[in-house]
């Protein structure tokens, strides 16, 4: 189980999942410049969503039928809470000083933590996800679990929704003119909150789906799940380029390439015996990040841009 | 004035507590050409932001054809035929030309006529013509400045706000974009222009507004203003 093959595939999956949160913090930073530390737990709360939707269906419910009314769920939970942080935490800070919207979201990060660690039921200790009936399956050496086919499908057909969104779309031209030039976006006629609200909207979406992929690999969800997770898709978006939806997805597989990589590797190094096996992954990961700021600070696919005056 | 399109009335704009236009009062007649001039600091640029709704007035009324703006969002103030082309173009540079065109007619959907009015804007500038397909973000000064007004322009407006268009150009861009100007005046284009560079200005204006600090302090036809010995003096670099 330790082959190339193998080890490259669990780092796509790993991958695909970052890439998908990281899609969130890129959208709301290219937008409005803010890093939104809430996020993780956007994708936490979809977890939850989604497990509860089949928790509330009549037992014995096979999950092929139950996961794709688990997805709505999830991005229902996700986009409603995202939203109504938009609208009641960031909004009315829009105009503040960066640091207010900044605490206000590590604010909100620990509330919705402990509001599902105190309300929920059970959830003071992780609780079960359902696991899909399927596999695993063999594949050239590589063992695929099923949790792992629903991410590398989903995250695909995720991304060409959003770029096809985004370069297409009447509401996709008026982001990227939003994101370009506020202002001159009103000036437009863009009605440019509803805009921001809609970026949030998405990256809450993107999450939610995230969430699922993380219950069916992990087989649980938990309410502290949203940091590590956020920290490292936040640490994709920045790797990729922070502003750029390609890069988000691409700063998310090159992190779990490399994480898993290193994990099974990196105690092969002639001195470096002690640094392998999973415990190290989050150290290669931030290691990685670190070289990227030094290397290249714009990350992979970002542009230098000088400050706004 | 009963034909005028744009009317305001002791307009105030504040930025925190330091107030950037203090009280004026002027009109824009339907199908004229109406200029703003005044040094860097006048309050120029802070009148049109506050027109079209990027800043809120303090005080004051601003009525456009027939219509209290002052607190009507910038998203919608387009919607009521009041286009602005800002200072310093603010073209979306990472889009293509045809895609800055494209966005200045963001709230119209009869795609027929958005597509004769794009053709319509590389007539009038064909060198965009030439360059639809390219970023935004890599044409001259000059360039920019024709994609700003190509942009304002397709929205259909009833007036369009020209802020500062000939800023940093070359004096044969200048010429172009003044000619522009005239044409766009001669097609029934109702514009209000604001400019450092009085003389060209005033010569194709039908009537100016001196502005210094905050206040207007002169006006008339702008005829009589290029004739104005304070205003030759101040703006015109005549001892």
């Amino acid at each position: 189980m330790h082959t190339l093959p193998q080890q490259l595939a669990n780092g796509l999956f790993l991958g695909s999942t970052y890439g998908l949160i990281a899609i969130g913090y890129t959208m709301v930073y290219g937008i409005v410049q803010l890093i939104n530390f809430a996020h993780g737990e956007i994708f936490m709360t979809g977890g939850f969503g989604a497990l509860t939707v089949y928790l509330v269906l009549p037992h014995g419910t096979s999950l092929w039928l139950a996961l794709p009314l688990m997805l709505i769920g999830g991005a229902l939970t996700s986009v409603l809470i995202a939203l109504g942080a938009e609208r009641f935490a960031y909004r009315p800070l829009r105009n503040a000083p960066r640091l207010a919207p900044l605490i206000a979201a590590i604010g909100l990060s620990l509330a919705l933590q402990q509001a599902v660690h105190n309300l929920y039921p059970k959830a003071t200790s992780p609780r079960a996800f359902p696991q899909l009936a399927a596999g695993p399956w063999h594949l050239a050496g590589i063992r695929i679990q099923s949790g792992d086919l629903f991410t590398v499908l989903a995250a695909p057909i995720c991304m060409i929704i959003l770029a096809l969104f985004v370069q297409r779309s009447r509401t996709g031209r008026a982001m990227q003119a939003t994101a370009q030039d506020p202002d001159t976006a009103q000036l437009m006629g863009i009605d440019t909150n509803k805009i921001i609200a809609a970026a949030f909207g998405i990256g809450a979406l993107f999450a939610a789906v995230a969430a699922v992929c993380y219950g069916l690999r992990y087989g649980e969800v938990d309410y502290s799940m949203g940091f590590q997770a956020g920290l490292k898709a936040f640490t994709a978006a920045v790797l990729g380029g922070i502003g750029n939806i390609y890069g988000a997805m691409l700063g998310g597989l090159v992190l779990g390439l490399a994480e898993a990589l290193a994990t099974a590797y990196i105690s092969n190094v002639p001195g470096m015996q002690q640094l392998g096996g999973g415990s190290w992954a989050d150290v290669w990961a931030f290691v990685l990040l670190i070289l990227v700021l030094l290397l290249r600070p714009q990350g992979l696919l970002g542009e230098r841009v000088a400050d706004r005056a | 004035m009963s034909n005028a399109l744009l009317d305001v009335q002791d307009l105030r704009v504040a930025y925190g507590k330091i107030e950037a236009v203090k009280g004026i009062s002027f009109s824009v007649a339907a199908g004229e050409v109406t200029t703003l001039i005044g040094t860097n600091g006048a309050g120029k640029t802070t009148t049109l932001r506050t027109l079209s709704g990027l800043l809120r007035p303090t005080a004051g009324s601003i009525t456009f054809d027939g219509q209290p703006l002052e607190t009507v969002p910038a998203h919608r103030i387009v919607a009521l035929g009041l286009a602005h082309s800002p200072e310093g173009r603010h073209i979306f540079p990472r889009m293509t030309i045809e895609e800055n065109l494209l966005l200045g007619a963001f709230l119209r959907n009869d795609s027929a006529g958005i597509t004769q009015d794009i053709e319509r804007a590389y007539t009038l500038f064909p060198i965009l013509g030439e360059r639809r397909k390219q970023a935004a973000g890599t044409l001259s000064g000059g360039e920019q400045q024709m994609l700003a007004m190509g942009r304002a322009l397709m929205s259909r407006p009833k007036l369009l706000m020209l802020d500062e268009p000939s800023m940093g150009l070359s004096p044969i861009m200048m010429q172009k974009i003044m000619a522009t100007i005239i044409e766009l005046k001669s097609g029934g284009t109702t514009i209000l222009l604001v400019e450092q560079n009085a003389q060209a200005a005033l010569s194709l204006s039908d009537r100016g507004y001196v502005m210094q600090t905050g206040r207007i302090v002169l006006s008339g036809t702008g005829a009589e203003l290029l004739r104005d010995e304070s205003v030759r003096k101040s703006y015109l670099g005549e001892d």
